[in-house]
């Protein structure tokens, strides 16, 4: 680990000034010092973020906000949150292990780094983590990789499982810049690579997650989070739903819908949810809305197998919540 | 596994002064320590860690905006105050296994995916491979040097003890201490329920089975206020 210096502000105002380009915010630490330890992450400066008040899980008229701070373990077992949004706290619950559920944060889970093993690797290329230098996954191991929102630069999946709930939920995160604030629609933080894989998000340097907004959705208390991997447990997505369903009998009248496992970003799913409804709650639907997911999908040599995964991973999540035979 | 494990070198083969003068290894390595603290130039900074004195002199004074190198902090580790100095990069696991003389925990993946060096801070467990010294002042830290009172242990190591719940012995540490954390927790409604919950422990020997069946058992003693 290279030398820095570690400083603990008192004030989000104190830690956005000591924000910059050559220094990280830590919460957690679990994606911090680990990538600092692989010297992938190499900051002069940390800026510790515990002191600072960035917490309360509370449910308002308009919806639940979350501080930053928040430990997904303590999100996770909320009653309000278990309740009224049991896509989060599946989502959450499937992430990780244990002792990392109790040490990461909210805002620290949305900002993780991708798993792809050339960016924890500094002796090989990769241009998310060196821009320019190539990418050796497009042609090399790919098989946990993405289909959806790759480009020539970088194939890397996004690896968080509550930013693919929170997107189907259309959750929006609080920023803070010095002293100006603003809110955007998580949907719209996360960018594509591009030719820039190094920018993955629109936070500035410097600039804070405070809190997580989800709008009021009653519906989402029919919600789920199915997440298709390796192992059964304490393994990232090969493929994931979040799904909310809204059921008029055995017609949906309305969903939410995105996935993850297999895209460059979380991937909401405008048109498999537009495909669904008004429609019949049975196989056919599911089948023919899933087949939305793969539009532009652009598959690498190893990891094809998720062009028709991802569909059955939608079809499965529907057949359960729904409670379709 | 990076780096030498003390507890898993061989101690010196008499027990009285070697031809060196040094007794015992660890009084070696603290001799070392002092050296390197007092060639401050040389200070070998990357292996900070690896150093074992508590207190090593300051080699720059403090920086007006944060801490950079030699610090002193103070650590509640199972029930005493520690006082030690560490540069930031020192993670919690290195300074109670290669300062505070407590390497019951243990160093696995260091990069927290194995689990060997869950401890608790402030009653949850976390691993602390990942978690920097400095930012664990002011909590309580309890590592598995913590959990027996006196000469009894825990019902969770008995309980190991009992059902065989391990073979090699290198990741139980970090099992038990997780177990605990998973008996409080209230995840011991099932096999299933506990696998899940313990996932974040391998064990490469495969004692699983043997380790879910300790943990049902002392799950039961500790709901009968055994603990």
């Amino acid at each position: 680990m290279r030398p820095f210096v570690y400083e603990s502000p008192s004030t989000p105002q104190q830690a956005v000034s000591r924000g910059s380009a050559n220094s990280a915010f830590i919460a957690g630490g679990t994606t911090l010092i680990d990538l600092m330890k692989l010297e992938v992450m190499k900051p002069s400066r940390v800026v510790d973020l515990n002191p600072l008040e960035l917490r309360g899980i509370d449910m308002l008229e308009d919806g639940l906000r979350i501080g930053a701070l928040e430990k997904m373990s303590d999100v996770a077992r909320h009653p309000q949150v278990a309740a009224n949004y049991p896509v989060i706290s599946q989502a959450l619950l499937q992430s990780a292990s244990a002792q990392i559920r109790n040490m990461a944060s909210i805002g620290g889970n949305l900002l993780q780094r991708t798993r792809c093993g050339y960016f924890r690797d500094v002796n090989t290329p990769c241009n998310k983590r060196e821009p320019g230098s190539g990418c050796p996954a497009i042609e090399g191991e790919n098989r946990m990789h993405a289909i959806l929102g790759t480009s020539e630069s970088c194939v890397a999946t996004h690896p968080s499982d509550l930013a693919v709930a929170l997107v189907a939920l259309d959750a929006s995160i609080r920023l803070q810049n010095g002293t100006d604030e603003r809110l955007i629609k998580l949907d719209d933080f996360y960018l594509l690579p591009g030719d820039t894989p190094d920018r993955e998000n629109r936070l500035q340097p410097g600039e804070l997650i405070t809190e997580v907004r989800v709008p009021m959705l009653p519906w989402a208390r029919k919600s789920a989070y199915l997440k298709i991997r390796d192992r059964e447990s304490y393994e990232f997505a090969l493929s994931s739903a979040a799904l909310a369903l809204d059921l008029d009998g055995d017609r949906i009248r309305d969903a939410r819908i995105a996935v993850g496992g297999v895209g460059t970003r979380p991937w909401n799913l405008p048109k498999v949810r537009e495909a669904l409804l008004g429609k019949p709650l049975n196989q056919e639907t599911f089948a023919a809305a899933a087949r939305f997911a793969i539009e532009g999908a652009y598959p690498l040599t190893q990891n094809g197998f998720k062009i028709d995964l991802v569909q059955r991973t939608i079809v499965r999540a529907l057949k359960d919540l729904g409670e379709v035979a | 596994m990076q780096g030498k494990s003390e507890d898993q070198i061989e101690p010196p083969a008499d027990s009285g002064p070697d031809r060196d003068g040094f007794s015992s290894r660890r009084e070696f390595i603290r001799s070392l320590a002092a050296i390197s603290a007092g060639l401050t130039v040389a200070a070998p900074l990357g292996r900070a860690a690896d150093l074992t004195e508590r207190s090593i002199p300051k080699s720059a004074p403090p920086d007006p905006n944060g801490i950079q190198g030699w610090t002193e902090i103070k650590l509640q580790v199972n029930g005493n105050t520690e006082r030690l100095v560490v540069d930031p990069r020192v993670t919690l696991l290195d300074a109670l296994r290669d300062r505070l003389e407590l390497p019951g925990t243990k160093k696995g993946c260091d990069h927290g995916a194995c689990g060997a060096c869950t401890v608790h801070l402030n009653g949850r467990r976390v691993l602390s491979c990942l978690t920097l010294a400095v930012m664990a002042q002011g909590k309580e830290v309890t590592t598995i040097e913590g959990l027996a009172k006196n000469d009894e242990l825990h019902p969770v190591q008995a309980a190991f003890i009992e059902c065989d719940g391990f073979q090699c012995g290198y990741c139980t540490p970090g099992q038990i201490m997780s177990a605990v954390a998973c008996i409080n927790e209230g995840h011991t409604g099932s096999d299933r329920e506990i696998r899940e919950f313990m996932s974040g422990n391998l064990c490469r020997c495969g004692a699983y089975p043997n380790i879910v069946d300790a943990i049902k058992i002392a799950a039961l003693k500790m709901k009968g206020g055994a603990s």
